[in-house]
């Protein structure tokens, strides 16, 4: 049964078509990669899905309590409120702000009590408070951030930034989580420990992952289907070891036919 | 509740403590009708600073027309005020300013929020100068000469009630989920956005609440000292405003108060040497600004410099 379903997505700027046609599904529980060089429009159709971009035309869907909701159009908070989270390939904490409070910003929006209580800081502000840093620690435990959840997020190493987004992204109760490049930057260890990681969160939160990532080995690793886009279309999806052997991606990769040349 | 803490304990009791002090200078004539109006004008600048300083320093739109919503307040207090001449008057007139104030911060920031940085404030400044032109041409306000003999019910015990408890609501609100939500529009739009945070609301939240404490100030203001004339909340009014903040630090509402009661104390010192005196205040700005350009507490509130040892560590919000 297909949660996310992206239907003939096309994105415009001016003459320069970045995100053509595409159609695209990922089920519930799956482990979706996205691949292609550099500009295919990757980031593009991460920011169409999570509406950053109003998209030209097609449609987005995703399923929500057994009914198909479309996301196209809606503003960014109001996709993440309906269960689409994601990260940024160029790390966007609040860099002045504590761990702690780059993940209670983002259960905001599940947080009950009203400017009444905000502004009076009555009973029900102090109980959900404690909720909210208990739950907040719990995340950042299992990114092992919790003994830094006073530190400012600019003084984290870059590793644990990376870490971070990922907690603040599964903080907002996400059902589908888009990870832009979360391995960007990582030497191999970190890699290896992040790859578990994700499919550790994956289990545990009952996620649907759709990732776009440079680095071959934790994309074919964990990732049980992929999709490869060049020049905003798509050109190739299937398993890992199909897409390893299609000849359209790797010309796409490595230019046209290296052996006639 | 879990009112008493002690740091909440302490807090209490240093406003209690600051009540008491200047109460008893008064009574004893220490501070004599020369500084009680020092005194007032302190607590109004605290208080627009402070309303300010959520809008700008921790939500992070930059707002040059804080005087307008002051003068909304202040005007509607003084009108209110006058054809019902009571303590229950001056009250109702205060929350009627402020509400009306709020109104237009409501309306004016639907609009004007969409924009950012430079351009939001040129917007600002541009509704500021509206209201006051507004005021200038209608006949209940009296038009350019103002109005006079608004009756006075501002007392000390007023101006301190009206300022601890604006700096006391608008902290509650800063280390609220609401609080963080206006942060984190000012660390970073596009995040916050994708996090959930509905920026445009949040971002009209701050521009209402600062608009109603604003419009408070100002009608302390107008009971303080008889007077109201469109030109005293043109732009000058607004910068007086913004270089307090400015200079207290964004983002920390004690510096927003220290900086309020020093540049009253400054200014009121200077008098004395009327010639001289705009010089070495401005010079005094610059030389601030060249050594501390976070401005005197940057992000840090007081609390934040002492260590509170009580059961649980106490959080840092910045």
């Amino acid at each position: 049964m297909s949660l996310l379903t992206v239907d003939k997505l096309t994105k415009s700027f001016g003459g320069l078509t970045a995100v053509s046609n595409v159609s695209l599904h990922i089920d519930k529980g799956e482990l979706v990669g996205l691949i292609g060089p550099n500009g295919a429009g990757k980031t593009t159709l991460f920011n169409l899905l999570t509406g950053v971009y109003v998209p030209s035309s097609g449609s987005i869907r995703l399923e929500k309590d057994g009914r198909q909701k479309e996301l196209g159009g809606l503003k960014p908070y109001h996709v993440t409120k309906e269960g689409l989270a994601r990260t940024f390939q160029n790390i966007r904490l609040f860099k002045d702000l504590s761990v702690l409070d780059n993940v209670r910003i983002a259960m905001h929006q599940n947080v009950r009590y009203r400017l009444g209580s905000a502004f009076l800081h009555l009973n029900k502000y102090h109980n959900e408070e404690d909720e909210l840093i208990a739950e907040a620690e719990r995340l950042l435990d299992i990114f092992h951030l919790s003994h830094k959840k006073n530190e400012l997020a600019k003084n984290l190493p870059y590793g644990e930034q990376r870490h971070l987004e990922i907690a603040r992204a599964l903080a907002t109760k996400p059902s589908v989580l888009l990870l832009d490049e979360p391995a960007a930057g990582m030497n191999p260890n970190e890699t290896a420990a992040l790859t578990d990681i994700i499919g550790w969160i994956r289990k545990e939160f009952d996620l649907t992952i759709l990732l776009i990532e440079h680095d071959m080995s934790l994309v074919m690793k964990i990732c049980e289907r992929i999709y490869v886009l060049d020049y905003g279309m798509l050109i190739a999806s299937g398993k890992p070891e199909e897409i390893r052997s299609n000849k359209k991606v790797i010309e796409a990769y490595l230019g046209e036919d290296v052996n006639n040349a | 509740m879990r009112a008493l803490t002690k740091k909440n304990l302490l807090i209490l009791l240093s406003i209690l403590l600051t009540f008491g002090v200047v109460e008893a200078l008064i009574t004893v004539g220490i501070i004599n009708s020369f500084y009680e109006i020092t005194i007032a004008t302190i607590c109004i600048n605290i208080i627009l600073a402070v309303s300010l300083n959520l809008v700008t320093g921790f939500t992070g739109q930059f707002s040059l027309g804080h005087a307008g919503f002051m003068s909304i307040g202040a005007y509607v207090c003084a009108i209110i005020n006058m054809h019902m001449n009571s303590t229950v008057g001056f009250l109702v007139g205060t929350l009627a300013g402020a509400f009306m104030a709020m109104m237009v911060g409501i309306l004016v920031g639907i609009p004007t929020l969409r924009l950012r940085g430079d351009y939001l404030a040129i917007a600002t400044l541009g509704m500021a100068e509206i209201i006051r032109v507004l005021f200038l041409n209608m006949e209940i306000t009296n038009g350019a000469a103002g109005l006079n003999g608004i009756p006075r019910y501002t007392n000390w015990i007023w101006l301190f009630t009206f300022t601890a408890g604006t700096i006391i609501l608008i902290n509650n609100f800063i280390k609220s989920s609401h609080g963080r939500a206006c942060i984190s529009i000012r660390e970073d739009e596009i995040a916050a956005e994708s996090m959930g945070i509905n920026t445009t609301k949040y971002k009209v939240m701050a521009f209402a609440i600062g608009g109603f404490f604003a419009g408070i100030a100002g009608a302390l203001y107008s009971s303080y000292f008889y007077f109201v004339k469109p030109d005293l909340f043109g732009f000058l009014k607004s910068i007086d405003i913004l270089v307090i903040v400015v200079l207290g630090g964004m983002g920390s509402i004690t510096g927003s108060v220290i900086a309020a009661v020093a540049l009253a104390l400054i200014s009121t010192f200077l008098q004395s040497f009327t010639a001289v005196r705009m010089i070495v205040y401005a010079a005094l700005l610059v030389v601030i600004m060249i050594f501390r350009p976070q401005g005197l507490m940057g992000t840090k509130e007081i609390t934040d410099l002492f260590k509170f040892k009580s059961g649980k560590k106490e959080e840092k919000i910045q």
